[in-house]
């Protein structure tokens, strides 16, 4: 899942204070799961904002919240956008995928960020969120037992370890792992150790990944003609 | 406009609100600016209820559950008062006292408790003063 955390109330005050109505846009999918966004967190959030305001003196501004199911699909925007014109800006709590995509949609409407988007990652334990995916578009985690170097080890050794790893953890903090390590202990435990440990990695192949934003897939069976857009 | 703070109490019912009844069968007394919303475990309380309580213009807002490791749902006690934390965090960000909410833990018959609790709450809502998004604060006077 994309997992973000909220912008503090001031900078979210700061924003939209400006405005005379605000629709807080909630969204049902990654930010529902690592509690930031959905439903719930709008619903929060817009009691937060209105006291803030009016504690501020600026109780007339209208707030109001309203969740879809993925920002990231116009389709479900669609059901939403009759009740934009009643609104002078949005601030979106979807990620930032969501964000640009209400932007594309309402040309006319400020959209404000309400979150700050970190990273593909997974819920590691209730409450904590770890980053997995750098999203690099070129997946070698075959090559090291399913676990990323890229995203995991803070110096993304392709041809780890480097030395610096004490007790399983990574000398740039303690309390994250080496990967390195768990490449090791995962390919000891498969009885692969040969095939990472002996081996020289190939450098990645970075055209794939940040270099080669904005990336865009396209799926031609799945495309219907007219209504292509994106790409490079 | 009224003479008494108004504070929601938002109370499990298999401890707090068995309390609440205790405390009415030993005859104690506790303000009648406590009103209770009974819910089936302390880790119902929903956050975004608790905000809208306090916009919409209570003085004071407290969650009532089982005494800590006593949970009938195991730890749905604990979960609350890890809400009650991050939602006063939350209130001190937006401008509004954290002490408005509370979380206080009492056993089913411990009406003593309750109703010292309640009494707590209340004088803690009194020394705070009327809730500033209130229109129709309460004065401190007697009717």
């Amino acid at each position: 899942m994309i997992v973000a955390n909220r912008k503090s109330i001031p900078e979210l005050i700061g924003m939209i204070e400006r405005h005379s109505r605000v629709l807080l846009l909630g969204c049902g999918t990654c930010v529902t799961v690592c509690l930031a966004g959905g439903e719930r967190e709008v619903n929060i959030l817009g009691s937060a904002l209105r006291i803030a305001l009016r504690l501020r003196g600026r109780g007339e501004v209208v707030i109001d919240e309203c969740t879809v199911e993925r920002q990231c699909e116009s389709a479900f925007i669609d059901l939403v956008a009759p009740r934009i014109a009643d609104y002078d800006a949005i601030c979106s709590f979807g990620c930032g995928a969501g964000v640009q995509m209400l932007a594309e949609y309402f040309p006319t409407t400020p959209v404000y960020p309400g979150l700050n988007t970190q990273f593909i990652g997974v819920l590691q334990s209730q409450g904590v969120w770890t980053e997995k995916c750098s999203g690099c578009g070129n997946c070698r985690l075959g090559e090291y037992a399913g676990v990323c170097p890229l995203t995991r080890c803070a110096k993304r050794l392709l041809n780890g370890p480097c030395g610096g790893s004490h007790d399983g953890r990574c000398e740039v903090g303690k309390d994250r792992d080496c990967a390195w390590q768990l490449i090791y202990d995962r390919c000891l435990a498969l009885g692969t150790l040969d095939r990472v440990m002996d081996a020289i990695a190939a450098p990645q192949d970075w055209s794939t990944g940040g270099d080669a934003s904005p990336r865009c897939v396209v799926r031609e069976d799945q495309v219907i003609e007219g209504r292509k857009s994106g790409g490079k | 406009m009224p003479a008494e703070p108004t504070i929601l109490a938002f109370a499990c019912q298999c401890c707090a609100c068995s309390a609440a009844d205790a405390a009415g069968a030993l005859h104690l007394e506790y303000p009648a600016a406590v009103r209770i919303i009974r819910l089936p475990c302390a880790g119902r309380v929903d956050t975004a209820q608790i905000m809208l309580a306090l916009e919409s213009g209570a003085d004071a807002v407290m969650v009532a559950g089982c005494p800590e490791g006593d949970c009938h749902f195991v730890d749905g006690n604990a979960r609350a008062a890890g809400r009650v934390r991050s939602l006063q965090e939350l209130l001190a960000e937006v401008g509004l006292d954290p002490e408005r909410l509370s979380i206080v833990h009492v056993a089913s018959r411990d009406g003593a408790g309750f109703a010292h609790a309640a009494s707590e709450a209340t004088e803690r809502a009194k020394a705070l003063g009327p809730n500033p998004l209130c229109s129709d604060a309460w004065t401190g006077e007697a009717p």
